[in-house]
Parts: structure tokens; sequence; C-alpha cells
């Protein structure tokens, strides 16, 4: 006989779908929901309704363009040839202005077309958060997803936008390409003499690998006691059950602590608001306040001392 | 059952395709800084051994007897050599850079002592590059020196040369996609997106410390250090010299701090030199022979052909595994 089972399910429950509660402040008609049975293998099997809305539409209009003047520049580099652009994809790249042209404007071939680009990037991010807030709100639910993703933004600003300004060039910025961005990021590291000296640096991989640690131990925690009804986890919150309990009693068994089902939650969305959150600080202070992050290590204790490696030493210093 | 045989396959040729380029275990990893710092050297022992020698000196040739300069006509160069040692020379250097077609590749048979045939003005000027490498750039060559062999192993022309890239030859190319120099799969940058070394002036122009990066002082000085452009084109430049010597960063680097000397192994030292000296031989040597090359020389913007690292060292952290070019051709140690 068929079982229903937590992930993986072979069996999809099927009900009429769901339209969603009557909103008060409803000002573009919702699409209808569908049924689809490759998505319910996944998640729920129904789709929609999508709520769109001015600033969804105007925001996705504004990521087509930025898309659209990355890919068109990169197609134009290797002289409109599909293939070659399909083939060099990888290394393809619109570039930033170079520093001769500071934090002004700059010919759209040489760095004018990243500005623009960055421009209607930055409109869809910032109108997508805005329909995430306004969305939420319409629920009447909290905004904790708004402001995680807010997170997100704050770093994207500061690579982009809030560290370039302040070093006063657009050079600094990160270039729209797949590796010629993690190259950036590479030199990034390089040019302020290691990042991983960055105490905010450490601060934000804590946080990012903590965030895989909690989220693993809290799926497997739900996960394990999925026979005892876990997955209604929002009910045990308000209510506990024999699910909680036993989930509990396992981290106090194995770690002496056990957060709650509801405060599990709370460390979760702190662990991943701050991942980007201190990142974005040291990327900030990174050029602006410290320059050399091995030799501010050297001077903080921070860097254990090795012994000389034998080389004759800087050779323009005699 | 179907489905588990049909993802097993997929799962299967995706690792496959994952797992293609990378080369399988155990690699022979050598110790090459203080422990815990990471420094080693990475090989593989399953590939080839390296065994690019240089041939066999010639015969010595009697030393004493009348001069080549007092006996042949416009000898501007090994003219204080006797006869015998000045046709050693000769015939060497036919061997390592023209062995199928003779002298006749840079001498008119019907006068030898002619400049009309352009390899031969050529060779001049290269004979005194080798002599100015070996003399002045003690520092990156050491007492192994160089000669013609050493870059062209039996070629008219080295393999490995380097002309200015024109770009994209496009009208549509002038108002969008711009690479700025870099962005392109090549060798020469380890298929990164990093700038061409070639394609910045690191490798052309001398003028001092370009490659320097990385400020020795933890916090700003209010000069303005190096751009991340900067930096991303002295990366490319490092790039191509950890792919001209086929070793990784650790080879000079301590990568706690690329800029602490302390740090550094001394090979670092040799290669700040080396820099240095491919500037100068660009600069002095091979950029100034521009206008004596025939077309089919020059590259695409016709520049003259140019030397970088991989010129000499062709995969190899010591050209030709550290064998001596001069002690057979004392002529060529010195200018």
């Amino acid at each position: 006989m068929a079982q229903y089972q937590n992930i993986f399910n072979r069996v999809q429950v099927e009900a009429p779908a769901h339209g969603g509660v009557p909103l008060a402040d409803k000002t573009w008609p919702r699409t209808r929901a569908k049924m689809s049975y490759l998505l319910g293998k996944f998640g729920d099997a129904q789709v929609g309704p999508v709520y769109l809305g001015t600033t969804g539409l105007i925001s996705l209009v504004c990521g087509f363009i930025a898309i659209e003047i990355i890919g068109l520049n990169m197609l134009a580099s290797v002289n409109w040839d599909v293939i070659e652009f399909i083939r060099q994809l990888p290394w393809l790249s619109l570039e930033p202005p170079g520093p001769e042209y500071g934090f002004g404007l700059a010919p759209l071939n040489d760095g004018g077309w990243w500005i623009m680009a960055g421009f209607f990037l930055t409109t869809a991010i910032l109108l997508w958060w805005v329909r995430m807030y306004r969305r939420a709100r319409a629920l009447g639910m909290g905004t904790h997803v708004a402001w995680a993703f807010a997170a997100a933004i704050w770093l994207y600003l500061v690579l982009g936008f809030i560290r370039p300004m302040m070093m006063g060039s657009w050079s600094e910025a990160v270039p729209f390409g797949i590796f010629s961005h993690l190259d950036w990021t590479a030199a990034f590291s390089i040019r302020y003499g290691n990042l991983f000296y960055n105490p905010f640096h450490m601060l934000s991989i804590a946080f990012l690998y903590g965030s895989a640690l909690l989220f693993a131990m809290h799926g497997a925690t739900v996960l394990a006691t999925g026979r005892f009804g876990s997955h209604r986890e929002i009910e045990q919150i308000v209510d506990r059950g024999t699910a909680s309990e036993r989930m509990a009693l396992f981290w106090r068994w194995t770690m002496g602590f056990n957060a709650t089902i509801e405060s599990i939650h709370r460390w979760a969305w702190w662990f991943a608001v701050l991942c980007p959150l201190t990142g974005g600080i040291g990327i900030l202070i990174t050029g602006t306040v410290v320059d050399n992050w091995y030799a501010w290590g050297l001077d903080h204790g921070l860097v254990p001392p090795y012994p000389d490696a034998g080389g004759a030493g800087d050779p323009a210093q005699p | 059952m179907r489905i588990d045989t049909r993802l097993l396959s997929i799962s299967a040729a995706l690792a496959a395709l994952i797992l293609s380029g990378c080369e399988r275990p155990p690699i022979e990893a050598t110790q090459t800084g203080y422990r815990g710092t990471g420094m080693a050297d990475v090989q593989n022992p399953r590939d080839p051994a390296e065994t690019d020698a240089y041939p066999a000196a010639l015969p010595a040739a009697a030393a004493s007897g009348p001069t080549a300069g007092d006996t042949y006509q416009n000898v501007q160069v090994l003219g204080d050599l006797s006869i015998g040692e000045f046709t050693r020379v000769m015939t060497a250097m036919t061997a390592w850079v023209s062995p199928e077609q003779g002298c006749n590749y840079c001498h008119n048979p019907a006068d030898l002592a002619s400049d009309d045939v352009y390899t031969k003005v050529v060779s001049r000027r290269m004979i005194q590059m080798t002599q100015a490498i070996n003399g002045d750039w003690n520092n990156h060559v050491g007492d192994n020196g160089v000669n013609c062999y050493t870059c062209h192993r039996g070629n008219n022309v080295p393999e490995y040369i380097w002309f200015d890239d024109p770009g994209v030859q496009s009208a549509m190319a002038t108002y969008a996609g711009n690479l700025k120099g870099q962005n392109q799969p090549t060798a020469e940058n380890g298929y990164t997106s990093l700038p061409l070394s070639t394609e910045s002036a690191h490798l052309t122009d001398s003028s001092a410390d370009r490659v320097r990066i990385i400020p020795a002082s933890a916090h700003p000085t209010g000069e303005g250090g190096a751009t991340i452009a900067d930096t991303e084109s002295v990366y490319g430049l490092m790039i191509h010299l950890s792919q001209s010597l086929d070793v990784n960063c650790t080879y000079c680097h301590n990568s706690a701090s690329f800029q602490s000397w302390e740090s550094s192994n001394p090979a670092r030292t040799t290669a700040y030199h080396g820099i240095d000296m491919v500037r100068a031989l660009n600069q002095d040597y091979l950029i100034p022979l521009q206008g004596e090359y025939p077309d089919n020389r020059l590259g695409e913007s016709g520049d003259a052909p140019k030397a970088n690292c991989m010129t000499c060292h062709q995969g190899n952290n010591k050209p030709l595994n550290g064998g001596n070019a001069v002690e057979g051709y004392p002529s060529l140690a010195s200018n």
C-alpha cells in the first residue's frame, strides 16, 4: 500500500485549488491557480495564484533590461557570433568603468553600459523588495522575509555602489560575468592583503556555515520526528505535542541544550541575515579603513609569527 | 526500478563529465615552506618527466690565430673571436635556429658579409641581446645563462612569442562589447577571465613598481593605492608566470601574505628580476627591431614579436631543466 512520506512521496493529495484569503487592498486581479503533478513531487502541487502588481511588473521589466544590456554586450564582444557566445559564456563579462572615470559617468563602451545595467538591476531588486514588503503586509504577515532580503541587498549595494562611492571609483565594483566576478573576488582579497584576516569576513563565514549547520539540524530534527506529527510544527509552537517533546529531549540528550520549536526559526533567521550583514561591513571597511588585512592582523596579534622563509628580502630596498 | 537505473546512469555520466578535467590522485607534494603554511610544490608523478636539454657543445676550436673581425668584413659582433671559434659559434647557431635552411637562412651565399637578408640583422641584435642577458641579468639567469637554443629550440622563430591583440575588429564593437583586454580564455592566462599579461604594459613598460599592488601598511596612507583594475592585471601576469614555469603560487609566495618578502621563498626574488628583464629585453631589443622584419613576421597590428616568461621557460621552472647554456660558448656569456 502506498505510504505518505515527508519528501519524495508517491502519493499526491489533490484538492480544489485555493485562491487565497480575500484581501482589502487588492489592486490587481490574481491569476488562476493550477495543479502541477511534477511540482507536487517536490512541494505543493498547486501553482499560483501569482500576484504581480505594479512594483512586480516594473521590477521584471527593469530586470529584463539589465540582463539584455549585459547579454548583448557579451554577444557584441564575440562579434555577434552565437556559437562563440555559448562557448565562451563563462568568460564573457561586462566590466565597470576604468579608474580613469572615477565615480562619474563613462562612455557607453567603456563602462557606461555597466553603470546602466547596474542602475536597472538595482531598481529591479529594490522594487522587488517593496513588492515583498507590501505583499506580506497585505496578508497581515510580519515582514521578516523582506528584511532578510534587505540584508542581501545591503551586501549587493555595498559591493556595487556604496563602497565604490566611498573609494571614489566605479572601477572598484564587481563586473557582470561568471568567471570575471570570481576573479574579482580573488583579486579583491589579494589587493587588500588577504581577506581571511578581516574579522567581519570571519563572522560572515561563521554565519554562512552556521546557517547551513542550523538548516541541516532543523531539517533533520523535523524529518526525524515526522512520524509523531512534527510537520505540523507551527501548531506545535502553541500546542506542544509529543514530536516537539521528543526533538527537544533528543538535543538535550546529545548536546545538553535545545532551541524551542519557535526559537529555532529565530536562530536560523538571524544566522542567515547576519551573514550578508557582517560581510557587507567587512567589504565596506576594506580599502576605506584597512588597506592590508595581513598587516592589520600582525598589528593586532592575529597573525601567528612564522620564521622567515629564507628569501633575499625586497629587491627594491637593498 | 527503471527510474533508478536511469537516474543512476545520468548521475554517473554527470560525475564523469565533472571529473574529466581532474587528474587522478595520488599527487606528489613537496613541502617548500614552513609547516602549516600550505607551501608545497604539487606535481602529478604520472606526468612524463621533463627531458628538455641543451644539445651537446661542439668540439672546441683553436683559440689562437687571426680574429674574425680582422679577417672578415662587416663583423659587428663576436669580432674578437678567433676564426675557428667564430665559425664554431656560427655552426652552433645554425643548428639552434635554422637546422634545415643552414647558413643561407641569414647569409647571402654570394656575399656572406652583406646585410641584405633581414634575418642577419635580427640575428646580430639577438646575439647582443643574449650577451646582455648573460652579462647584466645574472640575478635572473644565474650562472646557467641563455643561448639561442633557450628560446629557439631548433625553430627559426621561437615557439612562444606574442603580439598585441588587435581585439574584435568590428564596427559594432565600437559601441558595445568592450572586453577590456580580459575575459578571453587563453592558455596564457590559464583560462581565467583575468587580463592577458601581454595586453597590459607589464612586459613592455619599465616604469618602476607597476607590479606592486599590495601596500605594506595596515591602513590607507592617503596616497591612493592600486586599484582593483591594477590588481587584476598583475594577477593576470602572475597566472602567466605560473603557467610558464608550471608551478603554483606557493613556489614563490606564502599565500598568507602575497606582499610580505620575509615569508616569501627565494624564488620570488629571481622572478622579480625576471619581470624586469623581460621588460628591458622587449623595450631595448625586440620592439625596436620592428622595422627590420618583413610583414609576415609582424603581428596583426604590425607590431614586432615580443618575449614573455614562456619564451624561455616553456613550462619548466628552470629552462631546459637547469642546463648550462654558456659554458661551451663563453663568447655569448657577456658583452
